[in-house]
């Protein structure tokens, strides 16, 4: 038996950093092409004079670089006070709380309505129609509506960006509640059978098999939940007047769109770049998580 | 005393006959193969037997009880074809997890783990992932999960099947003596003869549509089997023997095509 050991796939340190090294790297190349590729196509439409689809000039699509210069610079035309950058994250930053906080609910409130309509698949059959139906709300329409009901149900320290986190609630919890039942609903047959053997009750059925099984699904909805749960923070705060998140950067920006681009491309930049940590911390939470046969990770 | 006691157990499903007219008695400590062709009903008496599913008629006793006391007194080990092991537990955690569904204290089911390891000889694995291993390896580690909480009964369904000819003869050994060391009954499904009479102390032959018993031939081999006993000539008597119930319940048949080994591997 000894021998077999040797057989076994062993990973040495070497080869994990080398791979490391190698995403990064791959990253960085893919950064750069993009790079090119916006200055490039820049650079053409404007030489050639094309307009078609849009005319190409420093409203549109101003240098990348101008951008991030535009980042750096100071916030108010006059060039004083703090940087673009510091108004910016620091907005990001109460955005991120309430997509942080609309996330959670949204994803514990998914997955228990996932639970729960897994297990009942009668409640399922007359609830998931009327879920669905839920999403296409317009939700620049009813995200007013929902700071108007909610703020005064709140106690101070949540007014205003709690009911802005209910709003990015409302677009997390969906996919998550339909990859739970998906997911609780893919164990493996006999698996199902063992645990019957084991005479195992429906609870550890639940935590030691389905919900397992079901993680890979529940990941996969995550990362979706996570960017949009962004998305739901921003649109929750553009209709609500609340003044403190990226939201309001936005409508501020947007109003001097034509004579200073810069300001909204940046806003635009620090938006997504909240988008994407969001999503990359879920992909770390999943590789820490999920323990999968290679050939079994998605 | 007979730990499994089957009486006129039947099984449709819809409109097919999967099994009938069952009778079958199975003493303690023995090693009970049933073979014959596909769709003969092997792995639906098997199912019968450990309450996974319900017979549409007949009895079945398992030590004296119900089969569904048995199953919930957990009576029964289950091997399937596949190991069905959970990607997301180590080799020991999955051992370990018919004892954490019976609430044995930690302590407890860490040292029966241990032992269960040493028995189908994975010492030294417990912390590897399923997929870490090779294919005998991970079947072996579903047998110290099924025989974990040591059941009265353990019932294998095709449980070699996917693995290679030497694989299959090395597990073989291992699995009987697993079972002289473990003290229990034995069912187990095959498609292999030399397979079901080099381990058994009876093999039930099956023949289909609808599944039915078409014999019971008791294997007088002497014990513990050993890599010579395929090269008895009793040995050979009894493949034989077995070899021409498999063929007479397909006789009485008439259609089917006769079934050899190969085609079934
Ligand atoms: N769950 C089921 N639903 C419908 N038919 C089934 C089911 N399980 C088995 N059968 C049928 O019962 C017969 C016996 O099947 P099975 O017990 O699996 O045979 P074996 O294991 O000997 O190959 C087959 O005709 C099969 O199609
Ligand atoms: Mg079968």
């Amino acid at each position: 038996m000894a021998t077999m050991a040797a057989e076994l796939p062993v990973e040495p340190r070497t080869e994990v950093i080398r791979r490391a090294a190698a995403r990064v790297g791959t990253s960085i190349l893919v950064l750069a092409a993009l790079w090119g590729l916006w200055e490039g196509y820049r650079w053409l439409w404007i030489q050639e004079g094309w307009t078609w689809p849009f005319i190409v000039n420093d409203t549109t699509m101003p240098h990348l670089h101008d951008i991030f210069a535009a980042l750096w610079a100071k916030a108010s035309p006059g060039g004083v006070g703090p940087r673009l950058i510091t108004v910016l994250v620091k907005g990001a930053l109460f955005t991120a709380k309430e997509a942080a906080a609309g996330f959670a609910i949204g994803a514990l409130g998914g997955f228990a309505l996932g639970v729960l309509l897994a297990h009942f698949r009668l409640l399922q059959r007359g609830l998931l129609p009327w879920i669905v139906a839920s999403q296409t709300v317009p939700i620049l329409v009813v995200a007013p509506m929902v700071v108007v009901w909610a703020n005064p149900k709140l106690p101070d320290s949540l007014k205003d960006w709690g009911a802005v986190a209910l709003i990015a609630a409302f677009l997390t919890f969906f996919p998550v509640t339909v990859n739970t039942i998906r997911g609780l609903q893919s164990a493996d047959r006999r698996a199902l059978e063992l645990m019957r053997s084991y005479a195992a009750g429906d609870w550890r059925i639940l935590w030691k098999l389905r919900f397992p099984a079901a993680l890979p699904y529940i990941f996969a909805a995550l990362k979706i939940s996570a960017t949009a749960s962004v998305v739901g923070a921003l649109i929750g705060e553009l209709p609500s007047s609340i003044p403190n998140g990226l939201g309001a950067q936005i409508i501020n920006f947007s109003q001097y769109y034509t004579t200073q681009p810069r300001g909204l491309w940046a806003t635009n930049v620090i938006a997504a770049a909240l988008g994407i940590s969001f999503f990359l911390i879920v992909l770390i939470a999943e590789k820490l998580v999920v323990r999968r046969a290679p050939e079994n990770l998605v | 005393m007979n730990v499994v006691e089957i009486s006129g157990v039947s099984k449709r499903f819809g409109s097919t006959t999967a099994v009938e007219g069952i009778e079958l008695e199975i003493g303690e400590r023995e090693f009970v193969s049933l073979i014959g062709p596909s769709g003969c009903g092997k792995s639906t008496l098997l199912r019968i037997i450990g309450d996974l599913i319900e017979p549409s008629g007949g009895k079945v006793v398992v030590n004296r009880k119900t089969a569904r006391q048995a199953r919930k007194d957990r009576d029964y080990g289950i091997v399937f074809q596949d190991p069905v092991l959970y990607d997301w537990r180590t080799v020991a955690k999955n051992v370990a997890l018919p004892l954490e569904i019976a609430r044995w204290p930690r302590q407890k089911r860490k040292v029966r783990v241990q032992k269960m390891l040493e028995l189908v000889e994975l010492t030294g694995f417990e912390n590897h992932r399923p997929w870490q291993l090779s294919g005998g390896m991970q079947q072996r580690v579903s047998i110290a999960r099924a025989l974990s909480f040591d059941p009265a009964l353990l019932l294998m369904d095709e449980p070699f099947g996917a693995l290679d000819e030497m694989t299959r003869e090395r597990l073989n050994m291992e699995l009987l003596r697993i079972w002289a060391a473990s003290g229990s009954t034995v069912v187990f499904v095959t498609h292999s003869i030399s397979e079901a009479v080099f381990l058994s102390t009876q093999v039930v032959v099956m023949s289909p549509r609808p599944g039915r018993i078409s014999e019971v031939v008791p294997i007088d081999l002497k014990q513990p089997r050993t890599a010579t006993t395929r090269e008895e000539p009793r040995f050979f008597e009894l493949v034989t023997q077995v070899r021409e119930a498999l063929h007479l319940g397909h006789d009485l048949e008439r259609a089917a095509p006769v079934i050899t080994q190969q085609a079934e591997a």
